[in-house]
């Protein structure tokens, strides 16, 4: 495990929820919404974009922002399971049908809120680099955090409809973030080189960023437990190879294409 | 014959925003230093947010603004010390206005500030750019670009960009 698997971890989570959330590109609840899914996703990829320029670099040899972004397969990607997941729930049925609110504001609130606590931890990451980029990062996640659980709270403490749909996505997606505090070789192994932050050291942290914005958004906060995915390990849901496949389909159809 | 510092930037100097194009690269922040470094000269840049579309074109601008003028110069992206809005000047905060663009505040220094906000907004009155009001209201996070906020003004009912403290 090198620091360049680290960075892919990062990267990859960056690029796959920027790229579920630019999915929303109009096709938004409210215009306002669409511009705000739409911006939160450039945030996201220029962050994807950073590391995985500087993965790249720490890598060696041929590899580009372009290659590790368009040239990897499902196995090879290390994002979270949670990022990769369609906007709506398990049960709802036809995936084009029921593009679900609640579903992406509740994942982003409970990335961006790991996110903010994560960036943080490595303004001090002893890659210099690295550090860098989660300075920049941390006011783009401190942000989408603020959007987010802003969302969640109006939607929560809303209507019986709007308050069904948010506790229906708490309940399906919640279960999902175990994956954030069970560690990989390669986080282990970035730790231990002080250039990754280690998660359970922020989880008392996010667990009050969840816990009082549930609260106000009158959610309850499904019980612990259960599976827990490991999309990090290169493990996936059946939905990130589509996800992919539309994501790469123009890069591979055109390797080494410019314009 | 090479370019000296003092002479790229006085060719620099006032070079437009592409986006808001009343404020400098140099008065927002964008256009961090002038330097001599090991292979020539390096013009240093840092980007606002990490997806903005403009980088691009502010690196095509200066470099084109360059060759103009013959001289040649390296340009350099450097994230750190990251962007934020203090680096806009009190005469870059002024034109914004003129321009009908609210300046953004003094970023919040403590990063506890966002662990346990209640409902946000509403932090403190951002004044209208047109009439100097401050019954205004936060109508989305996010505006026309990723540095601005949608804003209304409760007395002159006009709405507004807000330039986002960062």
């Amino acid at each position: 495990m090198s620091v360049a698997d680290y960075l892919l971890h990062l990267a990859d989570n960056a690029l796959v929820l920027g790229q579920r959330n630019a999915e929303w590109c109009g096709h938004g609840p409210i215009l306002e919404e669409d511009i705000a899914l739409a911006n939160v996703s450039l945030d996201l990829i220029g962050q994807a974009r950073l590391l995985y320029q500087l993965a790249a670099s720490r890598q060696g040899g041929d590899a580009t922002e372009d290659t590790l972004a368009y040239f990897r397969d499902t196995h090879e990607f290390r994002n979270y399971t949670l990022l990769e997941l369609p906007h709506h729930g398990p049960l709802s049925g036809y995936a084009h049908a029921s593009l679900d609110y609640a579903t992406t504001i509740v994942r982003n609130f409970l990335y961006s809120a790991l996110m903010a606590l994560l960036w943080e931890a490595l303004e001090t990451s002893a890659d210099a680099d690295l550090a860098a980029i989660a300075a920049k990062s941390l006011k783009e996640a401190r942000y989408h955090l603020r959007h987010s659980r802003d969302w969640l709270v109006r939607l929560g403490d809303g209507t019986d409809e709007s308050h069904a749909r948010a506790q229906a996505a708490v309940d399906h997606l919640l279960p999902y973030t175990q994956e954030f505090w069970a560690l990989s070789p390669a986080e282990s192994a970035a730790i231990a080189a002080g250039v990754g932050a280690d998660p359970g050291a922020l989880k008392a942290d996010w667990d009050a960023i969840v816990d009082a914005a549930l609260a106000e958004a009158t959610l309850q906060r499904p019980a612990p437990g259960g599976y827990v995915p490991e999309g990090k390990l290169g493990i996936h849901s059946e939905h990130l190879g589509y996800l992919l496949a539309e994501m790469q389909s123009l890069a591979r159809a055109h390797p080494n294409g410019v314009w | 014959m090479a370019a000296t510092v003092e002479e790229v930037w006085a060719v620099l100097e006032d070079l437009a925003d592409p986006e808001i194009p009343v404020i400098s690269l140099r008065e927002l922040g964008i256009l961090r230093e002038v330097r001599a470094g090991v292979g020539g000269l390096e013009v240093v840049i840092t980007p606002t947010y990490s997806g903005c579309p403009a980088m691009s074109q502010i690196e095509d601008d200066l470099r084109s603004t360059l060759e103009k003028r013959g001289i040649s110069a390296r340009i350099v992206t450097q994230l750190a010390p990251a962007w934020t809005t203090d680096w806009i000047s009190d005469a870059g905060k002024e034109k914004l206005r003129a321009y009908g663009i609210a300046p953004p505040y003094a970023t919040p220094a403590a990063s506890t500030v966002v662990r346990f906000i209640s409902r946000p907004a509403a932090a403190e009155p951002v004044p209208c750019p047109r009439c100097g009001s401050v019954n205004t209201v936060e109508t989305a996070h996010f505006g026309s670009t990723a540095c601005k906020a949608l804003y209304r003004c409760a007395d002159c009912r006009e709405p507004f960009d807000y330039f986002k403290p960062y």
